[in-house]
């Protein structure tokens, strides 16, 4: 880790240290939430009940990690004045775990939305869910190993592939209305499907977020709101 | 390297905010390429720097970059070291003050000097304010008592002295000397100030007294700083130049120096992975 930020050069070693701690427990965090994800997932293929809960249960770790990370970035701005890359990657990170723990939440909403009890017929529904929640699946690992690397190639990578996800949603909820058409006493279960859905767009959109803190640290470019080409050139170091 | 090779750095945009473009702001002080020595020893290696008028310039870089020196070329205080060989050339308004037609009392006047420690003069605070008014001929009770209370209050030192003008200088607190040395300095009225680690002999709070005051001087004075203390720089300067090793590495506006440096010795430096 220390090497890989250049974490490790400061004279004061404890600056250090406090970095390091800091970025492992990001990391940490980031992992608890790809496993909250995967959880949320499977309980949705396999309407497993155990699992979901275990997904409601788990989110309390997340948000403890949030406030002890934004509490440990508290104390290193007030105690190091941290500048240029360090301060980058102290707001980077403030970011970053607030889209994380949001993350965290979407997929608790998915768990609840397993729990819900499917009549044979509707089963279908949720497996329409799989292809959606595979890929946004991969984003965020994706976007988690790239912030794990300050790799902005990857993040950028990963901005990209969020087009696709929101195709996916657009075409999941046309499907889903066309059912709602057909059967309108199925509509309070399909909405269900429709939120779980709509929570993984959201993941989609908030790994986005991620990517764009990773080019910020890199770049010091702020990348938010600004056209696609724009934020290649940035990356690609192209004015 | 040599200074053809270490181009400054004009930026345009930075992630902090409206950088202020310097090509913007009217030039005080102009350094072309500016070579000294001490004996055979280089220490400024052809340095090339805009001073904006108005406006707190800070130097920063390790100990032994230059920074003093430079700072000292300013006011031609490098005059008095024996040793000591300059070329290239610094214009004050366009003209090169190391032209030999210049009259370094006169250079003197328009460039005061601030040094890290307090030196008052061992006579009164009152005497202390007046004493280059008096140098210069002022005799005049009534001129010399309102230069005196205008430069005191320009100092921020006014309503601490206001009732013991007569009081020895000597008796005033380390941070209270200071900026009456500052008031010294002001009333002679000056275009530029040149300050020398003007708070690292000081409390912190009389530090952030010495920022204030710098913050309210640079509407009527261009203000030069060299500092120790990267953070001061942060809080005073509009502009800042990053020397190390007699080379200036980067100048640029402080917001977008200390957010993202463009030179990574820079970066370095700031964030404290220098040595």
């Amino acid at each position: 880790m220390v090497e890989k930020f250049n974490l490790g050069k400061h004279i004061s070693g404890k600056f250090n240290e406090e970095l390091d701690t800091v970025m492992n427990k990001v990391l940490a965090m980031g992992g608890l939430v790809e496993k909250q994800l995967t959880d949320s997932l499977a309980a949705i293929q396999t309407s497993d009940q155990e699992v979901a809960e275990r997904v409601l249960a788990s989110d309390g770790k997340i948000n403890k990690l949030e406030v002890e990370i934004d509490g440990a970035c508290t104390q290193i701005i007030a105690k190091r004045q941290p500048t240029a890359s360090d301060l980058r990657l102290i707001l980077a990170i403030i970011k970053a775990i607030s889209d994380l723990e949001r993350i965290g939440d979407e997929a608790e909403r998915i768990a609840h939305v397993a729990m819900e009890t499917f009549s044979k017929d509707q089963a279908h529904l949720l497996v329409s869910l799989e292809n959606l929640g595979q890929q946004v699946l991969s984003m965020l690992r994706q976007v988690l190993d790239a912030f794990a690397r300050m790799d902005q190639e990857a993040a950028l990578a990963v901005h990209q592939q969020d087009a696709n996800a929101d195709r996916q949603y657009e075409a999941l909820t046309r499907q889903l209305m066309t059912y709602m058409m057909e059967d309108s006493r199925s509509i309070p279960k399909i909405m269900d499907v429709l939120w779980a859905a709509r929570s993984l767009e959201r993941i989609g959109d908030r790994c986005q977020n991620i990517a764009e803190y990773i080019v910020f640290y890199v770049r010091g470019k702020d990348v938010r709101h600004v056209s696609a080409e724009s934020m290649e050139d940035t990356v690609k170091g192209v004015r | 390297m040599s200074a053809q090779e270490t181009p400054m750095i004009k930026t345009e945009m930075n992630p902090a905010g409206s950088a202020e473009k310097m090509e913007n702001l009217k030039t005080k002080l102009e350094v072309r390429d500016l070579r000294l020595k001490y004996g055979n020893d280089e220490a400024l290696k052809g340095i090339n720097l805009e001073i904006p008028e108005n406006r707190v310039t800070a130097f920063i870089g390790p100990s032994g970059c230059g920074k003093s020196t430079l700072l000292r070329c300013f006011n031609r205080m490098n005059d008095l070291v024996d040793s000591c060989t300059i070329t290239g050339e610094i214009r004050l308004d366009g003209e090169n003050i190391y032209a030999p037609k210049v009259d370094v009392a006169e250079l003197r006047r328009q460039v005061g000097m601030v040094f890290q420690k307090p030196n008052p003069f061992p006579k009164s605070i009152y005497e202390n304010v007046a004493y280059g008014l008096r140098l210069q001929g002022v005799n005049d009770r009534r001129t010399l008592d309102e230069v005196v209370e205008s430069s005191l209050r320009g100092a921020a030192l006014w309503d601490e002295v206001k009732d013991r003008l007569n009081d020895n200088a000597f008796g005033l607190s380390g941070g209270q000397q200071q900026r009456l040395v500052i008031a010294r300095a002001i009333a002679i009225e000056p275009e530029v100030l040149l300050l020398d680690e003007p708070a690292s002999a000081l409390d912190p709070i009389s530090t952030l007294k010495i920022e204030e005051l710098i913050n309210e001087l640079k509407e009527k004075y261009t203000i030069v700083i060299v500092t120790h203390n990267m953070q001061q720089a942060a809080r005073v300067s509009d502009f800042t130049a990053f020397l190390y090793m007699g080379q200036m590495i980067e100048h640029a506006d402080t917001n977008t120096l200390f957010t993202m440096p463009a030179k990574k010795q820079t970066e370095d430096y700031i964030t404290g992975r220098y040595g």
